[in-house]
Parts: C-alpha cells; structure tokens; sequence
C-alpha cells in the first residue's frame, strides 16, 4: 500500500514536471522564432555528469580575449576566477597585470593608472555604453558574462549564431545575414574566420572550433559553479535514498499495529 | 484556594518541567500536537498540507540569508544577486534553493488544493479552514510575485509594469492604487524597496494564517477519504505521532530528492532566460510571461477583450474559490462517490492545464478563442456545475456506513 502510494505520489511530482517542461518550451519556441532550427552540439558540460572541457575553456578564453573582447564586456569575471579553469595564480598575475585599472583618488585627489591585480574584473572595452554604441553604429555589444544563461538554449544558440554567417559583405544597411538571429539580420561583423587565433595546442585552428570553444569558455563564465553544484546533487541523492529506505522501514515498523 | 494548593504540588515535585508547564502550558501543546487524532485510512494526497509547510519554512530560511547580500536599488539589485551567484559561499545553493523552491512550493499547494476539492474538504464544518487555505493561496502568489521582481531581471522589471498596471483599470480610483503601487509614476526604485519590504513581511503573515489554518482544522480534524466523519475515535483513528509523523517523513524525504535534484541538474529550467539581462526600461521584451504558476490566470486576463472585465476575470477566478463551500451544497463529502461529480472535478483539472498552457502562448489565434472557451469552462464549475450537482445528484448507495466498515470491505 505504502509503495503504491510513493509510486502515485512520485508519479503526480514527475508528471507536473514534465507538464512545466511542455509548457515551458511551448513558450519558448513562441518568442524565439529562429528562421533556422539551432545547431544541436553534443556538449561536454551537458547532462547530469557533464563537465567543463577545461582545455576548450581556455583555449575559449583566448577566442574571447583577442576577439569578442574588442567590443564585448566581461564584467561579472575576476582576474582571480581564472584559476578555477586550469590557470596558476602566477599565470593569472600575470595576465592581470598585462591591464591598466584606472584607480584613485589618491591622497591628492587625483585618479591614476596601475597594473591589474587578481581581485580587479575584466577590463571593459568602451567606458559606457553610449560610447559602446557610438563605436558599433548605433549597436549595443551586450556584456557576455551571462549570455549562455540569457538566451534560450544558450550554447547552441551562441553556437549556431557565430557558424552561422551567410557571407561576410553588409547589406546597404550596414547588417550581415544571420538566420540564427531573431531578425535574420545583425550588427556584428562576422568575428570569427579560419586561422585568425593561433591556438598553443594542436587543435586545429578553423571557426567551428574557435566557436566551440569559445562557447565552452562562456558557459562558465555563465554559471561557474556548474560542476561543484552537480557533485553536491550526487552526495544528497545518495544521503536521501538511504534516508528514503530507513524512513520507509521506520513507517511500515509503526503502522504494523495502527488501528489494533 | 486551588491555586494556592497546585503551587505547593509544585513546589514539591521539583521538576523543570512541570515548573514551566505551571507557567507556560508548552508541553501540553507539544502533546495535543502528538495526540492529535488523525483519520486512520488518509491517503498520500493527505501529505501536501505538511509539505507546503516545510516548503515555506524552506522559503524562509533561505530567504533570510539572501536577504543579508541582496541590495534593493535598481542600480545594484541585478549585480547583487549575481554577487550572491558568484562570490558568496553557497550563494548559488542559497538562491537556486529559493527560486526552485517556490516553483515546488505551488506544485504542493496546487496539488493540496486539488485534493480539497476532490474530497470536499472546504464542506461544513471545516469552510473556515478553506477559507484561511484560500487566504494563504493568495498571499503567497502574492509574494511570489514580488519575490520574481526583485533580481530586476527584464522579466522582474516588464512582468512588474503589466501587472501593476492592472490597477489602472479600476475606475475612479485605479491611477492612484497604481501611483501608490509604483511610490511614483513608473516602476523604479521606490517600486523595488517596497516590493522588497513586502516580499519579507508577508511569508510571516502566511505563517501566521498557516497557524490558525491548523487550529481551525483541529477544531474537527482532517477529512479523509472515505468523506465520512469519525466515528469510532479508537477504532478509526490514530496519534498523529508516531503514526504520521513516520508516514510524512516518508514523503518529506521524496519531496526534498526531487526539490535537490531540480536544484543540482536543472535550476534555471523553470525560470526565463530574459531574467539573466538586466532590466531596461526603454527596451520591452518581445514576449512577456509571468512565472509558469500565473499563467492560468494570465489566460483568462488576456482571453477577455476589456482590460476591466480582465482584472475582473483573472481576480474572479481566485476569489470564487471563497465561496465554493456555499456553491457545492451536495451532502457527500467525498468525491469519491459521486459519479457525475468526478466527471465534472476531472474536466475542471484538465481544463486548468490547458488553461495554464495557453497563457504561456502568444495572444493571437486560435489561443486566444481557446482561452475563452477554457475560461468559460473554469468559472462553469464553480457557478454551473457544483450548484446542479448539489441539487441533482442522487445520493450514492455505496458510501460507507462509517471508516470501520469501509475498511473492512476491503479486507
């Protein structure tokens, strides 16, 4: 009885679940009309004993670092989270000190450049974002530290955008044609080609990998705490069972004489 | 006299506890509390009430921790939370716990209330539990609300301005409600600070109600479902304790599983990805969705052409659930013998599905005729259906004589 209780009772808490799914991408696929379907990548960090691909992640960080972070901002990262991602902290020193931080006032009142140190963030390429938009006619580069988490199915959506180019001329309009984005058409320059970041290993140095890459870099910077967050699932799964077995023995113990 | 005798008792006996239970009788309430009789054959379904009550208290706990990094400024509210994401200690735990465990908080309490319509538990003499069940329904959407407000998301900011906006509709007086809702003339930083403000005092007045929900319902105990009454105290029911504090650790077990495992695989599933931009007044997303537990009454604000009728409509829908104790006057309880009832009860609950899917659809055909028919069939079991069945639906032969009998018909 208490068995056939647990299942309908697990059964109605799926169930409802599966329900929030099925709404949920039915609102999903409403706003987010690509004129293509997304390409479907089989990631690394996917699924529950997904991880991060920690060479792709800095290979990812050297994509951003020459390329996207002319225009794009990465304001939510620290030079020191970067020895979360395989880094040493010498190495991390030393690529924050490549920076100049604007800091003050000093004692006189006045501000003053200094080399970067591991608690500063990312440096920002444009001061504001009016000066943002007056450098990318009219068009305002979005901060990419959450991107991943800000779209729809983030990765293969950031994925399917920068491998999705169709020809590297302008319109008279000054946009290029990418069916992945919501418009069909967008501001960015095709940023990425064949060969344009020398990679330090051996993988080969073509778009689809520097997207790829690129999007695993973002994917962390998205939710960083991805990995430690499913090794604490996998503890309290385990500790629950165990305590779900104890519990059910302890009510079937106690109502063995219930009502005699 | 008397008095003057039990404080020499006292004073003999020595014990700490019988000196404090002189003075404050708490250990007599702990053991009303354990000897509480509880119907002997309660199913599953009788397990929700308690859930709802640790998901609050989960609500709580952590909510009081994220309050301690949470800043309520429009200009440092979205960066807070991501602070609290990526630089506090178990910030993320903390948070996801808090918005996963909202979403779980309304799974349990759509399912308690379902029960209670299915079993007539709002029916005399128990409507003032209903009533203070239905109080607490709509002080905790109410709080949700504000709670989705404050990461200041896109969703948080546009999802705040169309549903305050609302208010604009009811004449006369609407645009001040409105003013007085914003603390200006647009949602922005008074709007946040008061939504914050009320986001924490409210869940300790739904605490509070949750406690005179519990009185009331001690008053005559819980229904069962069989819908008839206790009638063998000895034979028909049990102490709460051991018995169903045993039986609902089992599914307080289950229900804390399924909330982790939310919480380590997939803890933005529920939430929107519009939430992670910031929010920006002069941009309007191209889709605004409230939070998957609204949409039902999303749909039937949007399914009506007049923005007054709306309001109307989507408030009607909640406040009806005041009045059902007097709609349904049929003298079975239980839903369980009541053939043309149940096929009413399942209508209504497939109904509210579709009722919930279509408001996270675009406001466009065929959704909207759809919405419309699906409103009509909601408000036509409360007003229609629940009123006809009482007067017209032949009393079962099958209902028990009492629990007892009940259980021994089934071996």
């Amino acid at each position: 009885m208490l068995i056939k209780n647990i299942r309908f009772f697990a059964i109605i808490l799926f169930a409802s679940l599966q329900y929030l799914l099925f709404i949920h991408n039915a609102f999903a696929s409403d706003i987010f009309k690509p004129l293509h379907p997304k390409k479907e990548v089989a990631w690394q960090f996917d699924g529950v004993f997904g991880k991060f691909d920690r060479a792709s992640i800095r290979r990812g960080y050297k994509v951003y670092k020459e390329v996207c972070a002319a225009c794009h901002s990465l304001n939510r990262i620290a030079f020191r989270n970067l020895t979360e991602i395989g880094f040493s902290t010498k190495e991390a020193e030393a690529l924050a000190a490549g920076y100049n931080i604007i800091d003050g006032p000093n004692d006189i009142g006045e501000m003053f450049d200094r080399p970067g140190a591991l608690a500063d963030h990312f440096v920002k390429p444009y001061p504001n974002s009016e000066a943002a938009r007056a450098s990318n006619h009219g068009a305002l580069p979005p901060d990419l530290s959450l991107i991943i988490k800000a779209r729809h199915d983030g990765a293969n959506y950031v994925y399917s955008l920068l491998t999705g180019y169709k020809g590297t001329e302008p319109d008279s309009g000054g946009l290029y044609e990418n069916p992945y984005f919501i418009t069909g058409k967008l501001a960015m320059t095709p940023p990425l080609a064949d060969g344009i970041v020398s990679y330090d290993d051996k993988t080969p140095q073509t778009l689809s990998n520097y997207a790829y890459d690129v999007v695993n870099f973002l994917q962390w910077t998205a939710s960083p705490e991805m990995e430690h967050r499913k090794k604490i699932g996998y503890k309290v799964f385990i500790v629950l069972i165990v305590l779900f077995i104890f519990c059910v023995i302890a009510k079937k113990k106690v109502w063995d004489d219930a009502g005699k | 006299m008397s008095n003057d005798n039990k404080i020499i008792d006292q004073s003999k006996t020595g014990s700490v506890v019988d000196w404090i239970e002189y003075r404050l009788p708490v250990f007599s309430f702990i053991k009303h509390l354990c000897d509480y009789r509880t119907p002997i054959n309660l199913s599953f379904m009788w397990n929700f009430g308690i859930l709802a009550g640790i998901a609050l208290v989960v609500q709580i706990v952590t909510g009081l921790f994220l309050a301690m990094h949470y800043t309520p400024h429009v200009a440092h509210a979205f960066d807070s939370v991501e602070h609290i994401m990526r630089d506090v200690q178990y910030g993320w735990l903390l948070r996801y716990t808090h918005a996963v465990g909202a979403s779980f908080f309304f799974i349990v309490i759509f399912a308690h209330i379902a029960r209670g319509l299915y079993y007539g538990s709002y029916k005399s003499p128990r409507e003032i539990v209903w009533i203070c069940g239905v109080i607490l329904y709509v002080l905790m959407m109410a709080t949700a609300f504000m709670g989705y407000v404050l990461p200041w998301g896109q969703m948080s900011f546009w999802g705040a301005t169309v549903i305050t906006n609302l208010f604009s509709a009811i004449p006369l007086i609407g645009d001040s409600i409105v003013s007085l809702l914003w603390g200006g003339f647009s949602v922005d930083n008074p709007t946040l600070n008061r939504f914050f403000v009320l986001h924490y005092l409210i869940p300790f007045i739904i605490a509070a109600f949750a406690v005179i929900h519990v009185i009331a319902l001690h008053q005559f105990g819980s229904t069962n479902p069989t819908g008839v009454e206790v009638k063998n105290v000895k034979k028909e029911t049990v102490p709460f304790h051991p018995y169903y504090t045993y039986k609902d650790l089992v599914y307080v077990v289950i229900f804390f599983l399924v909330l982790f495992m939310m919480i380590a695989f997939l803890p933005d599933y529920l939430g929107h990805p519009d939430n992670y931009i910031e929010a920006n007044p002069m941009i309007t997303p191209s889709h605004i969705v409230p939070e998957w537990y609204f949409l039902p009454f999303y749909a039937i604000l949007r399914a009506i052409p007049d923005k007054l009728m709306g309001v109307l409509g989507m408030f009607g829908a909640i406040a009806v659930l005041f009045v059902v104790p007097w709609l349904d006057r049929h003298p079975t309880k239980s839903g369980k013998y009541r053939k043309y009832f149940k096929i009413a009860y399942w209508i209504f609950i497939f109904n509210f599905l579709c009722l919930m899917w279509l408001g996270g659809q675009e406001a466009a055909e065929p959704y909207l005729t759809l919405s419309r028919i699906s409103l009509c069939i909601y408000f036509s079991y409360f007003l229609v259906a629940l009123p006809l069945l009482s007067k017209y639906e032949p009393i079962s032969p099958d209902i028990p004589e009492s629990i007892e009998s009940s259980l021994k018909s089934k071996g």
